[in-house]
């Protein structure tokens, strides 16, 4: 399979880093996702092949970290934090309020294939929560007014 | 294609930057920089950047090392150890290649320091790693991020590509012929690769599993070969130390508590936000001063004081001085410097029951006491929690976190075992009001999960509708 030419640029960039091949592993599995949308099974032939491991030890690696996915997702990935901090003030609502505005629950995806919605652990943003993060983007200090701009934002980007 | 999403960060940059907070008590060491746009090489050298490490190559490794021990510097990542002595526990001679990495994986909950330090001043992390290399003879740094954190991951790549076109990175640094390379690397979603030896693990491409110990990573780390490893803000004080001498940082904290710490103090309060305030600053007055006290008219109930893996505090054990010795006497631990503070309307069974869910998902699975124990505690604290409990469960949650304690390769098991210990101690009336099926007093009941038995395994995918606690 191929790569986008800024995608292979990385992959190069990255082999330059380390001592040994396999250390290019994780990230490479991460920008991989990026592109294709998921670590797919000819994501997996392919980065095994080129870091001489076998497709197994790939997968081995894919099924411990949880931002991997070996399916594909919804377009915009929305993950929304819960852990203590942001629990303590409100993420539970939060996520009940895009629950229900999308119809949709933790790890699954609208029909139209635009939102996958995830109830995650702590990314971070403990000070300034409740937060969530959509596609890297934080999104903190949410109210459900602020979470429909955001989410009114992204079907107007389309 | 997802490429275009990959683009977001850039566009919607505002959104990515976190809001920075002030109060007349800090005392700006690490957060001198913040908000002064040292992200920029120029804007950094302007700012005393890179002064340091010129400082260390003349020094050289036996002086760095006893002006880190002088500074009463300890580990700012949870286990507050002196980062002086780690150093001095590397051998001089290897014939492997010796390495420095600097821990980013920032995935304790209630912790979001390290995320400000790359935002604002990411070469003093650059620096930080050069200065540990140039002390224990090292070459060759990884500066690791946690996957979630891609807009710094872009910022600390940027620095270290522009350290390198200076000549500050790379072959004769600085003319002094000495040799440093340095990379970032990206983890994928792991809380256990914060700890160091998983750490060495993801960065050599495998899944994140903690390693026996000894040898310790000083002897046999990253690729068998002896290894440093630090917390960023560990790495980025070191600069500071330096410059400003050990003696001058160890003063502004208590002894053997040096210098500043970054405290994030989150949850029920007016003005959460990152602090950088002396080490034994009193937390009292950090609840009520410095955050503004408890919100919404509340009273304070209890304080993680050092993220979600310490023994809780209650209200009336909060005037202590918050360093690594006092909160330890105190029956706590200073941690990674999280203070979660928690109001009256909190119900104690249901935070405890969360604390267990993320040590849950995050356990490895390597060794049994923590995979199991993790499982078996949060599944009884779900039934528990929805009014399914019996009076025996009490105990048997004590005795199934004791029995995790000092069982585990990794402090992950320690970590999950003791909040929920000091829960069960502290909070034992609360988990007695919810015995014989009596409805939890904090919370809407057509929410609270019910018995792992009565619904399917994964209970957050179950059923989108009920909320899953």
């Amino acid at each position: 399979m191929t790569f986008s030419d800024q995608l292979e640029k990385r992959f190069a960039e990255l082999a330059t880093h380390y001592p040994i091949k396999r250390s290019a592993l994780i990230p490479m599995l991460l920008y991989a996702q990026d592109e294709v949308g998921c670590v797919s099974d000819e994501v997996v032939h392919e980065i095994a092949v080129r870091l001489d491991l076998t497709d197994l030890e790939v997968r081995n690696v894919v099924s411990y970290y949880s931002m991997l996915h070996t399916k594909p997702i919804g377009k915009y990935n929305i993950q929304v934090c819960t852990n203590i901090s942001c629990m303590l003030r409100g993420a539970e609502s939060i996520f009940d309020h895009i629950r229900k505005r999308l119809g949709i629950g933790h790890k699954q995806d609208t029909p139209d294939g635009m939102f996958h919605l995830e109830e995650v652990e702590c990314i971070g943003a403990c000070c300034w929560a409740p937060a969530m993060q959509i596609d890297y983007v934080y999104h903190e200090n949410l109210t459900p007014e602020k979470v429909d701009e955001v989410l009114e934002g992204l079907k107007k980007n389309l | 294609m997802k490429i275009t999403n990959y683009q977001l960060p850039i566009t919607n940059y505002k959104f990515a930057m976190a809001a920075l907070t002030s109060h007349p008590d800090e005392v700006k060491v690490v957060s001198r920089r913040f908000g002064q746009g040292a992200t920029d090489i120029d804007r950094y050298l302007a700012l005393d950047g890179y002064k340091a490490t010129q400082k260390a190559l003349a020094m050289g490794s036996d002086a760095v090392i006893s002006e880190v021990k002088a500074s009463n510097l300890r580990g700012r990542g949870g286990a507050g150890f002196p980062a002086g002595m780690k150093w001095s526990f590397v051998p001089k001679q290897s014939p492997k290649p010796k390495y420095v990495l600097c821990n980013g994986d920032e995935s304790e909950p209630g912790t979001c320091k390290d995320r400000l330090i790359f935002e604002h001043d990411p070469h003093s992390v650059i620096e930080g790693v050069i200065i540990a290399g140039i002390a224990v003879g090292s070459h060759q740094g990884y500066i690791y991020l946690r996957g979630e954190y891609r807009y710094l991951i872009e910022i600390m790549e940027k620095a270290v590509a522009d350290a390198y076109a200076r000549g500050f990175l790379g072959k004769n640094i600085f003319g002094s012929g000495y040799d440093f390379e340095c990379a970032v690397q990206t983890g994928a979603g792991a809380y256990e690769v914060g700890e160091e030896s998983a750490l060495m693990e993801s960065l050599e491409g495998k899944r994140g599993i903690p390693r026996v110990r000894p040898p310790f990573p000083a002897v046999v780390g990253l690729y068998g070969g002896p290894t440093v490893i630090n917390n960023a803000e560990t790495l980025a004080n070191v600069p500071h130390i330096i410059l400003g001498g050990g003696e001058w940082y160890a003063g502004l904290g208590p002894p053997k508590n040096g210098g500043t710490r970054l405290f994030c103090l989150s949850g029920s309060v007016n003005k959460p936000g990152v602090y950088e305030l002396p080490m034994g600053y009193n937390l009292r007055k950090m609840i009520d001063e410095v955050a503004g006290g408890i919100w919404n008219g509340r009273k304070l109930k209890a304080v993680q004081p050092g993220g979600s893996s310490v023994p809780v505090l209650t209200a009336d054990e909060v005037d202590i001085a918050m360093d690594f010795d006092s909160v330890g006497k105190a029956g706590s631990m200073l941690g990674s410097g999280a203070v979660v503070i928690i109001d009256d309307s909190t119900c104690m069974v249901k935070y405890a029951l969360r604390v267990m869910r993320f040590y849950q998902h995050e356990s490895c699975g390597w060794c049994i006491p923590c995979r199991e124990g993790t499982d078996w505690l949060k599944k009884t604290l779900v039934r528990f929690h929805s009014g399914g409990g019996v009076r025996r469960d009490i105990d048997n949650i004590q005795y199934l976190a004791e029995n995790m304690l000092g069982r585990t390769f990794c402090p992950l098991g320690d970590a999950a075992a003791m909040p929920i210990i000091s829960l069960v101690k502290k909070f034992r009336k609360e988990f007695e009001d919810h015995l014989e099926g009596k409805p939890c007093l904090y919370e809407d009941h057509s929410k609270i999960a019910q018995l792992p038995v009565l619904t399917a395994y994964d209970h957050r995918a179950a059923d989108p509708w009920t909320h899953a606690h």
